[in-house]
């Protein structure tokens, strides 16, 4: 048996209301294993602002999760538009959603601010017109 | 289930109530005191829950209920709705002075402050530290009755009148406090078939009633929210629902709502399990009756037991960590991975046949020792299917 919990999940398209699910689920699995609250609502919150940028700007991904003793890795694969401007994307309140996911109260531009907030370490790889990949640390 | 009887993973039990509401064979039974318990004392306080005054039909006048329970042998009335203002006004000023703590969630309900204790640690800090209306009634009921009759404490018997066995438990092992001032803990189901007739009976009422709208209002769910006095706040009821707002709240879903009300029952205290009345219909009822009521008629007083400072919980709510599965995080992580092992041999259905609610239930009790793989029916019937088909290829007939 190894040392760490591997986890898989597939983010849909456009479906808000399920959006949410993934990081619900990981919760549900970090509370189990014992991990002290500030970590889950650190991955909590980073591994669903994550997923919701995923149903909104990409048509869904994969999300890889893998737990060990000494940190929580997050793996957020999209094959969308890309971000032409990382800097830009990052500052707080910056966004490109478009209006009718901003009338739902999504699109305030604080997804990749909070994702880093909320994260140990993080690092985007990602390439225009071929998808982004987020990779999120956050430690025990 | 084992063994053909419903187990409760005692850790685990909030105190909601479910069990006992969904049970059609009534196998679980809420505990709570006989009415005899008035004979343990020498003089002896009713403390009425607001949702009381929901079970009754075309009630006009909460005196009729309060001289009724005095017939019925209580020596006085305090009305916890009369505390519950009293807890309004309170929260309204911490609200205001805490900001930092925003969105407050209340905690009048006790099996919801339980659920954020083993559910949502992260959630402790934004529990309001008040104590709930009921403890606070009791306080002053037992001064009253001190001031009245000389008698020493403990010969006085504070008995709340409940509408739910949630509030048995929090007597027993009191949240926020280190002992709880009531004595005894009665069903308003039980109370209900001896009021009603002395009710019939009752011309002109003592003048009895402390609490107006506000105070009676906390009955029902909403009740406590709209005492505060702010437009800003989510009141939520039944015990499903409270989850999903807690886990919401959690991953920080809301913006600026100042306060939450959580009730663990459907409509409130009047969808307690020890009530008689549908939780709807005694809204409507409570609703009609608190009509004519002023808005509040209590407010911390001078000569009050009391005071703004000694109604602060004096304990710290503790998480308990009751969800792992084993000892330490490299335990826990080999646990889980024999847990997800398991789940994928198991068919998925969660028919509940082997007694887990659930095929992932089930793999966890698996991995604690409490149940084996051949509990599921449907890896039995593979089993056997197999252990028959080697015994036929034995059998040279």
């Amino acid at each position: 048996m190894s040392d760490s919990i591997k986890l898989n999940y597939q983010i849909n398209d456009e479906d808000f209301t399920r959006a949410g699910e993934a990081s619900g689920d990981v919760k549900k699995r970090l509370r189990q294993m014992g991990c002290s609250p500030e970590v889950i609502r650190k991955v909590a919150i980073a591994m669903y602002e994550g997923e919701i940028n995923m149903v909104i700007h990409a048509d869904g991904g994969e999300i890889n999760v893998e737990i060990t003793p000494e940190d929580i890795t997050m793996v957020l694969k999209d094959k969308g538009p890309g971000i032409p401007d990382i800097e830009k994307a990052m500052q707080a309140g910056y966004s490109t959603a478009p209006d009718n996911v901003r009338a739902l109260g999504f699109g305030a531009g604080m997804g990749l601010p909070n994702m880093k907030k909320y994260s140990d370490e993080m690092h985007i790889d990602t390439v225009i017109g071929e998808g982004t990949t987020v990779t999120m640390k956050v430690y025990q | 289930m084992r063994n053909h009887k419903a187990i409760i993973t005692k850790e685990r039990c909030i105190d909601c109530g479910e069990c006992i509401r969904i049970c059609q064979n009534h196998a679980k039974l809420p505990s709570y005191d006989p009415l005899e318990v008035i004979n343990d004392y020498d003089y002896t306080v009713a403390l009425p829950a607001p949702s009381l005054y929901g079970q009754f039909n075309n009630l006009d006048d909460v005196n009729i209920v309060l001289t009724a329970l005095k017939r019925m042998g209580f020596d006085d009335v305090y009305e916890v709705g009369a505390s519950a203002e009293v807890v309004s006004q309170l929260s309204r000023d911490y609200i205001k002075k805490h900001r930092e703590q925003w969105p407050l969630i209340s905690t009048a309900c006790p099996s919801v402050v339980r659920l954020i204790r083993v559910k949502f640690p992260n959630l402790i800090e934004h529990l309001l530290p008040i104590d709930p209306p009921v403890e606070i009634a009791a306080k002053e009921a037992r001064k009253r009755a001190v001031e009245k009759t000389g008698l020493p404490e403990d010969k006085i018997g504070i008995v709340f009148i409940s509408p739910c066995p949630s509030k048995v438990t929090s007597v027993k092992a009191p949240l926020g406090m280190e002992k709880s001032n009531i004595d005894a803990v009665c069903a308003i189901k039980d109370v209900y078939l001896k009021l009603l007739p002395l009710m019939k009976q009752i011309d002109d009422p003592e003048d009895l009633a402390m609490a107006g709208k506000i105070g009676v209002g906390w009955g029902v769910s909403g009740g406590e929210a709209g005492g505060l006095i702010t437009d800003n706040y989510l009141a939520a009821d039944g015990i499903e629902n409270v989850n999903k707002i807690l886990e919401d709240l959690e991953d920080q879903k809301f913006g600026n709502l100042e306060f939450i009300e959580l009730n663990a029952c459907n409509g409130g205290c009047v969808g307690g399990v020890l009530t008689v009345e549908n939780p709807y219909v005694a809204k409507v009822k409570m609703n009609r009756l608190k009509k004519y009521m002023p808005v509040a008629l209590k407010r911390i007083e001078s000569g009050d037991a009391i005071k703004p400072e000694n109604a602060m919980w004096t304990r710290e709510i503790e998480y308990e960590p009751v969800f792992a599965l084993g000892e330490g995080m490299k335990d826990n992580i080999h646990k889980m991975n024999m847990v997800a092992e398991i789940e994928k041999r198991l068919p998925g259905l969660d028919c509940g046949a082997c007694g887990a609610p659930t095929c992932l239930a089930l793999a966890e009790d698996i991995v604690k020792g409490e149940a084996k793989e051949l509990d599921c029916i449907h890896l039995l019937r593979e089993y056997v299917h197999r252990l028959s088909g080697e015994i036929s290829k034995l059998d040279p007939m």
